[in-house]
């Protein structure tokens, strides 16, 4: 660029970068401070340790408790996650097409889940549900998990069709495609980054919801969550840390591997084009 | 139609747990929780009575009361605290119970036997402390308020109930007298102008797990906790101290959500949770005093002295009274609110 | 399609007339079309959510202990006129129904409603109980001279007017106000609680929200201008907390802010401080923990909106002579604002529900409106006061989340 920059912006660049860093660091740190204490052989959730042991890891694995709940949790949360997107995703699509009455009554329907105080939600779920045979059920909690989870994919499936040209969709009809099939090949993969980056919020949704969940379900459905909740009010030992460091090692995982798969297809479009 | 039947599918495959219910037990969690498994669910699943389906609440009466109210009921068997369950009675919601089913109501301590309820424990809050951050020993609750000789935070349980009474006996209020006390309006501003004085140095604790992790991280020199935690923090190697000079106590008790299914198994669960035999692994896991008088004989001299039921513990102790706590709970939580908040 | 209509050169008033029908007719379709794909997620909220939280929102104006106990009573007293001692049928019935009300486990729930209303009220229907005689007798008399309470005119029309279905005393008691003999009055000084709890929660969203915005505004705004490839490896560590329990990443927080804690300790190990910091269980701790837990759903919708905007505006206004600030402040900061407003909404609305984070982090005088729903909802089981509690959130959200169309709407348009 022939442009010259100015000094201050030269400067703020760097000054940019380090705080950048440094606000990443405050952000990660919380998570990286519970991992040895997982390894502490002491039964209290401080520093320092107080020698090294596995005795969390073989607590968590060998309980009557926590495993049965990490399965509950793996039940419920995709299949609430899935409910919340393809009808929160659909609906997105619908709103954006265009003007019409009451569109901004159904968006607040539509975001209100995420605002009702979430007791007031468990407690109005609990008898509503009971009257319909839902409570104590995994379908209960699937069907709450998901409302719950909805307004993430509103919010930000409508924040990527706002920066969303409806003028190819009209391209797509225009050339003979059906509805459907403009959506699928064109609208879909454009909005894509919102669509799944809702489900992300939507699946962390059910599988970090406590209040509601403790309502709704009896011992036989007790989810990661609520055992956790139990855990730091009643017997806040190691044993959370040793979950949450295979919650957090799961979770880089899944990032890192995503991350893989991305580049590997960018990689192969790329190639293609070439 | 087929949207339907996928529906009736789903169903059944998600719901399908409706028949043949195991007993659901639902106790406080933790240390308490894992004792009863040892002393109670186990055994009773090993005398051929099915499996026991354990969880944990908060004593939470909401989720109870909710249940009876739709008729949705799930929970068979609960721990209560007294006056949860002395309410809970009287509002229908738990089942009366058939004491000529659990044992002889002779054998049980004063307090133990209840229309709706059979006493599990009885457990204590005791002013406990960092032995190896003092350099004198604390005596009773005056030494609470004694910043100068203890200087740090302290921990209380933040609720009306426990704080006022401690305020009082802090201040010279004897034991006997307490409730009458607290009864008058003049005794609830004294209460609350000696919480005044500490105010500032009380860090306020919701669950029980909260004081003890508080005193091995430092944050608090002293605080009131619950016996059988701190025994089990001193197991660990803590060296932390209770004070059983005028120490609190109430009773845990087993009641039966109204409409269970199981009622039946429920009572037998409770008579076989009765039993001195199975009280007795119960005290020896976690160190709370035994409902059944029967009870003490079989233990071990050492624990026995850590239960607040031994005579010497008992002697100074203050019982909680359960009937001041349901007529005037509400006003006066209410009142400790607001001034906490303050 | 309407953009595919062909135009002749000179319509008449008919052919324009049809054209119009069918532009409509067709833009109907449209529109019943787009309703077509909203209707399922409709269906699900107002079965799964709406309703469940209409038909407990009632309970905030539900009165239905005194009318469910003593409704005989309270049908003998419409006819009362209010000046006199109601008759002897009257306190005949009342003492009839009280002894239903015990058997069936009514009392304790008429008890509690009457000590909402004063302290005294409580003991009534005790009091009246054990000096009631036995069946057949003359009830009037001896409950007057026993219960000096019966003998007040004004404790029988506070009983008929608690038998109303309706009331307004939790909504009242939610903004520390009370009846008092027809009149709107404060409470007590001592027992004020609701105002404070309310003005603190609304102080702590904004807070938060303010602190997200400031703190994560630049790291989106860093993280959008990097290289792909590293931008999403850099994500992770905004994601990795997003993902960890919101329970775990409290209780780390206690692990780091505790007296006895890694923050402090390291602190003083660098002899920077003699004395541990308190630095948890009050605001600071609630601040700093609920920021930390909030700042993601701030820097990924940003980051999102940020990744869109095409840089060849700003580029493009340097190159015809402004100076960056300049293009940055006129140029992309417009184009972030429905990030950044959509960010904060977010943020600010899950902040003032929040409830386990103060509830572990804060002291008594850091607790939220939340916590004070669950603690009705739970501890005391008063489920008017805590549906109030929970309906003056929900207004105010409301509220909130209607400012905020009213300011992205014209924006919208604009763009």
């Amino acid at each position: 660029m022939k442009h010259v920059e100015p000094l201050e912006i030269r400067l703020l660049r760097p000054l940019l970068s380090v705080y950048s860093l440094a606000l990443l660091m405050f952000l990660i740190i919380p998570i990286l401070v519970i991992i040895p204490l997982s390894f502490n052989a002491g039964s209290f959730l401080s520093y320092p340790l107080s020698g090294f042991s596995l005795r969390w890891y073989h607590e968590f694995f060998n309980s009557n408790d926590w495993m049965p709940a990490l399965l509950n949790s793996l039940k419920i949360a995709p299949a609430a996650t899935l409910l919340a997107t393809v009808l929160g995703t659909l609906a997105s699509v619908g709103l954006s097409r265009g003007e019409f009455r009451g569109k901004a009554l159904i968006m607040a329907v539509m975001i209100s889940p995420m605002v009702a105080p979430v007791v007031i939600v468990a407690v109005g779920m609990y008898f509503f549900f009971a009257s319909w045979g839902l409570l104590n059920s995994y379908l209960g909690l699937v069907i709450a998990h998901a409302v719950l989870g909805v307004p993430f994919v509103v919010i930000t499936v409508n924040a990527t069709l706002q920066g969303y040209d409806r003028n190819y969709t009209r391209a797509a009809a225009s050339l003979g495609a059906t509805p459907w099939y403009g959506f699928k090949r064109v609208t879909l993969p454009l909005i894509a980054p919102g669509v799944l980056s809702g489900a992300l919020f939507a699946f962390a949704t059910s599988f970090d919801e406590v209040v509601v969940t403790l309502f709704l379900a009896s011992p036989t459905q007790r989810t990661l969550p609520m055992q956790m909740f139990a855990g730091i009010k009643e017997n806040l030992n190691p044993t959370i840390a040793a979950a949450a460091t295979m919650m957090v090692l799961c979770a880089l995982l899944l990032l890192l591997a995503m991350e893989v798969l991305r580049r590997r297809t960018e990689r192969l479009r790329g190639a293609k084009t070439e | 139609m087929l949207k339907r039947l996928s529906a009736l599918i789903v169903l059944a495959a998600f719901g399908g747990h409706v028949n043949a219910q195991p007993l659901t037990v639902v106790s406080f969690g933790g240390l308490n929780k894992d004792a009863q498994e040892k002393a109670f669910y186990k055994p009773f699943t090993a005398a051929g009575n099915g499996p026991v389906q354990a969880g944990e609440y908060n004593g939470e009466m909401a989720k109870i009361r909710a249940m009876v109210e739709t008729g949705n009921v799930s929970w068979d068997v609960v721990e209560v605290e007294s006056p949860d369950l002395i309410r809970g009675c009287a509002e229908g919601m738990f089942e009366p119970l058939d004491w000529s089913k659990l044992g002889d109501a002779g054998k049980f301590v004063s307090g133990a036997v209840n229309e709706c309820g059979a006493g599990i424990f009885l457990w204590s809050t005791n002013l406990t402390y960092n032995n190896a951050k003092l350099k004198s020993a604390p005596k009773g609750w005056e030494a609470f308020w004694d910043t100068k000789t203890f200087p740090g935070k302290r921990g209380l349980r933040k609720s009306a109930k426990f704080t006022l009474e401690i305020a009082l006996l802090a201040d010279g209020v004897k034991p006997a007298e307490l409730y009458q006390v607290l009864g008058t309006p003049e005794g609830v501003d004294r209460a609350f102008k000696k919480l005044d004085q500490i105010k500032p140095d009380i860090q306020w604790w919701e669950a029980g797990a909260q004081p003890l992790q508080w005193l091995v991280a430092g944050d608090v020199v002293m605080t009131s906790a619950y016996n059988g935690r701190v025994s089990a923090a001193q197991a660990e190697g803590h060296d932390f101290k209770m004070v059983w000079n005028h120490s609190l106590y109430d009773i845990d008790s087993w009641a039966i959500v109204k409409g269970s299914p199981n009622k039946a198994l429920g009572e037998k669960f409770i008579a076989f949770a009765n039993e001195p035999q199975h009280q007795k692994v119960f005290a020896e896991n976690i160190p709370y005093g035994p409902t059944n008088k029967d009870t003490l004989a079989l233990i071990d001299v050492k624990t026995r002295e850590q239960l607040p039921t031994a005579p010497a513990n008992l002697e100074n102790a203050l019982q909680v009274n359960t009937s001041f706590w349901i007529d005037h709970g509400e006003e006066l939580e209410q009142r400790f609110n607001a001034w906490a908040a303050r | 399609m309407p953009e595919a209509l062909a135009f002749e050169s000179a319509p008449s008033v008919v052919q324009t007339q049809r054209l119009q029908q069918r532009l409509h007719a067709n833009k109907r379709a449209y529109t019943r079309r787009s309703l077509l794909l909203i209707l399922p997620l409709l269906v699900l909220l107002v079965a799964g959510f709406m309703t469940p939280i209409g038909s407990l929102l009632t309970k905030s104006v539900e009165n239905p202990e005194v009318a469910n106990a003593l409704p005989n009573t309270l049908k003998l007293l419409n006819s009362w006129d209010g000046t006199t001692l109601p008759a002897e049928s009257v306190f005949n019935t009342l003492g009839q129904e009280l002894r239903t009300a015990r058997a069936q486990g009514q009392l304790f729930a008429l008890n509690r409603r009457l000590g909402y209303e004063s302290a005294s009220l409580r003991s009534l229907p005790t009091a009246i109980l054990s000096r009631l005689p036995a069946d057949g007798s003359p009830v009037r008399d001896t409950l007057i001279n026993d219960v000096p309470a019966l003998g007040d005119i004004k404790t029988w029309a506070t009983l008929k007017q608690l038998g109303k279905p309706y009331t307004s005393l939790y909504w009242l008691a939610a903004f520390d106000l009370k009846m008092d003999a027809g009149q709107v009055r404060a409470v007590a000084p001592d027992k004020a609680l609701y105002v404070d709890v309310l003005k603190r929660s609304l102080t702590i969203a904004a807070l938060v929200t303010v602190l997200c915005v400031l703190l994560g505004y630049p790291l989106a705004y860093w993280l959008s201008r990097q290289p792909a490839r590293r931008a999403n490896l850099l994500l992770i560590l905004v994601l990795l907390p997003f993902w960890t329990s919101l329970i775990v990443r409290t209780a780390s927080w206690i692990v780091l802010l505790q007296s006895g804690g890694l923050i402090n300790n390291s602190l003083i190990d660098l002899g920077i401080l003699d004395k541990p910091l308190q630095l948890v269980f009050n605001r600071a701790g609630v601040l700093i923990s609920m920021t930390h837990i909030l700042l993601p759903f701030l820097i990924l919708p940003l980051y999102a909106v940020m990744k869109g905007i095409d840089s060849r505006y700003e580029r493009a206004a340097i190159s015809l002579g402004a100076h960056p600030y300049t293009a940055f402040r006129r140029v992309y900061l417009p184009q972030t604002y429905a990030g950044v407003t959509a960010g904060a909404l977010l943020v600010f609305i899950m902040a003032i529900g929040y409830y386990i984070t103060p509830a572990l982090l804060g002291g008594p005088g850091d607790q939220m409106l939340s916590y004070f729903v669950a603690y009705y909802t739970n501890t005391t089981i008063n489920w008017g006061m805590a549906t109030a509690l929970g309906g003056q959130l929900l207004i105010i959200v409301l509220l909130l989340y209607w400012v905020y169309a009213r300011i992205s709407r014209p924006a919208n348009r604009a763009a």
